[in-house]
């Protein structure tokens, strides 16, 4: 069956579905930062030095590859809207290796904790008390449900790349490059807010 | 607006697309078999809800054990939860009636994103059959009640986490048919068709829309947490490892709470359009329907505390909620003001719509006022976790949005199948219906008020009257769905063919043929009037 959306292409309609979309991501880690104030709240010394137990230089690489993949995929949009084919593909590639690169990160910080016995249902951090419980278990589950969301992003960019390379999508046809564009964003995005919340504020 | 001449176009229960039969259907993505797709897997599913109600009712009937045992009881409780809010109710009018009739009525020809909505119909199918494997697999049926509260969820050996990632895909379904909604009607009305022209049921599915958006999340969010405390021990809601129940209980709500106004708008929508075309008037207060809409659903956010009452906050948040939830009483009171002025001094059409339009005031009232006894703060406190809660429920809920949507369903199904029911049966059904209703929900009120507890298998012998009265109520109401639905189903063989506006109304799916033709328009109208424009 043949319906309007396939006739007529509108990138606008397009994009506000994709800007709509990422209004529900943010209300899903929404509720999870309001958790995690509300323990964060009742158990401040608790946090102050767990958090002083996670490797700030990792998240700052971290950040910081997350900061350029975002840049490199915006640079790709710019690319072949300049009808560059090449240039896009390029740095369609290095924002696949740099989410590769965090993602190797956080497995050998994870690593990391797990070698010291720290895991959610540990018998080790439950001697800790209460409030280590907690910041791990929020640390765990909120980077874990972002690193999938990296996962996921990093599976649609993919999936662009070979459009591109197809020439399904070019200067003149770009919207489904834009919108995982705008998704990589919201992914580097919560990651700027998870980074203070779990390795600065100590 | 113009009367479309398109007898020629096959229509879309006949059109012959790329694939054949079934296939024809499951793997299409024309918005009106999509309606159907929904209206088929809804129904199926309301119909085991009710019988297993109906089970639920027999087991009350007397004191001790019946028919049932009280782990079965347990679990049919939570699976007659889970079934008829998260699959019936929930995706009730929008998925069925909204995917059937908004592209129409703002004059498009499809939803914005036509595959996105045949996806959420699979997402749909899907979170319904995680909800009935959790029956047959693992320890045991899940025995927690719709509402999963923790920290029972975790601790009971029934087979929860099937039944709460069903629940989670089932609200991304929701989530995706709200977005594609509100990107319809943002960017597929007609030419002219501004916002203050548009019909009302687009506009309640509108709001409606947002909600969805932006209430799901939470809890999906929440359910994942609950599914991750049972697998890892995170430890988010267990006191034992320093977590907070009564965190998971106001995440809950704050999805569980708005998601009210997900069914009950759209149900008003529905009665906003039924009323109207009954009268042959133009609808009284449209401005205002409009903005209670909108009014519903943003308060609607700020009111899930009334869920809590007993469950221990401070009493600055108490008086804060109760007095919101009187609040958003206000523009449900506008609206059921307006649909009465409508009414005034009209040439009334009674028909099987009206009727339904009728008994959904009558039961939503009742409803409505009797949630006020339970938002006050005094009050709520004898009352909680009663039989009078249940019948507040019921009668809102199932009062409220399934009284619309039935008469959605009679309004609508000429212009849907093309057919016209037998009306005699339908009144008959109704009437039936209506006693059955009463009866069964009205004995809860005074259960609850003598202090019978929700969710209880047995009870004591002062309860017994009631639960009599209530119980043969159920199986009244049960025989008038029977007797309503087997007209539907009849009438669809033995039913005369349908005009394209049987019942004179004016908004744009009566322009064009019953059953509507594939692309719904020839030519996409241009809209210069308002929506209900009778003289």
């Amino acid at each position: 069956m043949i319906s309007t959306a396939e006739i007529h292409r509108d990138d606008e309609t397009s994009k506000t579905g994709m800007w709509l979309f990422l209004f529900t991501e943010m209300l899903l880690f929404g509720g999870l930062f309001i958790v995690y104030s509300v323990y964060r709240y009742r158990n401040p010394v608790a946090f102050h030095f767990a958090a002083q137990e996670l490797s700030v230089v990792i998240g700052t690489i971290n950040t910081i590859i997350l900061l350029v993949s975002s840049a490199t995929i915006a640079m790709s949009i710019t690319a072949i809207q300049k009808k560059n084919k090449k240039l896009a593909l390029l740095l369609l590639g290095v924002t696949i290796l740099l989410g590769l690169a965090f993602l190797v990160n956080k497995y050998f910080e994870w690593g990391e904790h797990f070698k010291e016995h720290i895991y959610p249902g540990s018998s080790v951090l439950a001697l800790r008390g209460q409030g280590d419980v907690l910041f791990y278990g929020l640390y765990f589950f909120m980077t874990g449900l972002h690193a999938l969301h990296i996962i996921i992003g990093l599976v649609f960019i993919i999936v662009i790349a070979t459009s591109i390379l197809r020439d399904k999508i070019d200067s003149e046809n770009h919207v489904l490059l834009e919108n995982s564009g705008l998704y990589w964003h919201l992914v580097d995005l919560i990651w700027i807010f998870l980074f203070p919340l779990f390795y600065l504020i100590t | 607006m113009i009367t479309q001449n398109s007898n020629e176009e096959p229509s879309y229960l006949d059109y012959k697309g790329k694939y054949k039969g079934i296939f024809g259907w499951i793997l299409s993505t024309d918005h009106k078999r999509i309606g159907l797709l929904y209206l088929f897997s809804i129904m199926s599913f309301f119909v085991i809800g009710a019988t297993i109600g109906l089970l639920m009712k027999f087991e009350l009937i007397a004191p001790g054990k019946t028919i049932i045992t009280a782990q079965t009881y347990n679990a049919f409780f939570t699976l007659h939860g889970i079934i008829m809010i998260f699959a019936v109710v929930i995706p009730g009018l929008p998925a069925v009636f909204g995917n059937f009739l908004l592209p129409i009525m703002i004059g498009a020809k499809d939803v914005a994103f036509p595959r996105l909505n045949l996806l959420s119909w699979y997402f749909y199918v899907t979170g319904v059959t995680l909800v009935l494997i959790s029956q047959f697999t693992g320890q045991g049926p899940p025995d927690t009640g719709w509402t999963f509260y923790a920290p029972y969820s975790f601790r009971t050996t029934g087979n929860m986490l099937p039944a709460v990632f069903g629940a989670f895909v089932l609200g991304f379904s929701s989530i995706l048919t709200g977005l594609n909604f509100l990107v319809t009607i943002h960017r597929l009305r007609a030419p002219g068709m501004t916002w203050l022209k548009m019909p009302l049921f687009p506009w309640t599915l509108y709001a409606t829309g947002w909600v969805q958006l932006l209430a799901t999340p939470i809890i999906g969010i929440t359910l994942l947490m609950i599914a991750a405390e049972r697998v890892l021990h995170i430890g988010f809601f267990d006191p034992t490892l320093g977590g907070d129940p009564l965190l998971y209980q106001h995440l809950f709500w704050t999805y569980s709470h708005p998601a009210v106004y997900i069914m009950i708008l759209p149900a008003m929508g529905a009665i906003s359009e039924i009323i109207p075309t009954f009268c042959h008037k133009t609808i009284f207060g449209y401005n205002f329907i409009v903005a209670s809409s909108i009014a519903i659903a943003f308060v609607g956010y700020f009111i899930w505390g009334h869920h809590m009452f007993t469950s221990g906050m401070s009493g600055t948040a108490l008086y804060t909620f109760s007095l919101l939830t009187f609040i958003v009483a206000i523009p449900s009171a506008i609206k059921v003001f307006n649909w009465i002025s409508t009414m005034h001094k009209a040439s009334i059409d009674l028909q099987t719509p009206f009727y339904w339009a009728v008994g959904f005031l009558f039961v939503f009232m009742i409803g409505g006022f009797s949630g006020l006894v339970l938002g006050s703060l005094a009050t709520d406190i004898h009352l909680h976790n009663t039989h009078f809660v249940v019948a507040h429920f019921h009668f809102i809920v199932f009062g409220g949005t399934g009284y619309a949507f039935f008469g959605a369903m009679h309004y609508w199904y000429p212009k849907i199948t093309g057919k016209m029911y037998d009306s005699r049966w339908a009144n008959i059904g109704l009437i039936i219906f209506f006693t059955g209703f009463i009866t069964l929900y009205g004995a809860m009120f005074f259960l609850g008020m003598k202090g019978m507890p929700r969710r209880y298998y047995d009870y004591d012998e002062i309860f017994h009257t009631g639960n009599i009265i209530s119980s043969l109520g159920a199986m009244v109401m049960y025989f008038g769905l029977a007797v309503i639905i087997i007209n539907l189903v009849a009438s669809l063989k033995n039913g005369r063919k349908a005009p394209s506006d049987p019942w004179g109304g004016k908004t744009l799916e009566w322009t064009i043929p019953s059953p509507p033709p594939v692309e719904n328009f020839n030519e996409i109208p241009v809209i210069t009037k308002g929506p209900y424009n009778y003289k």
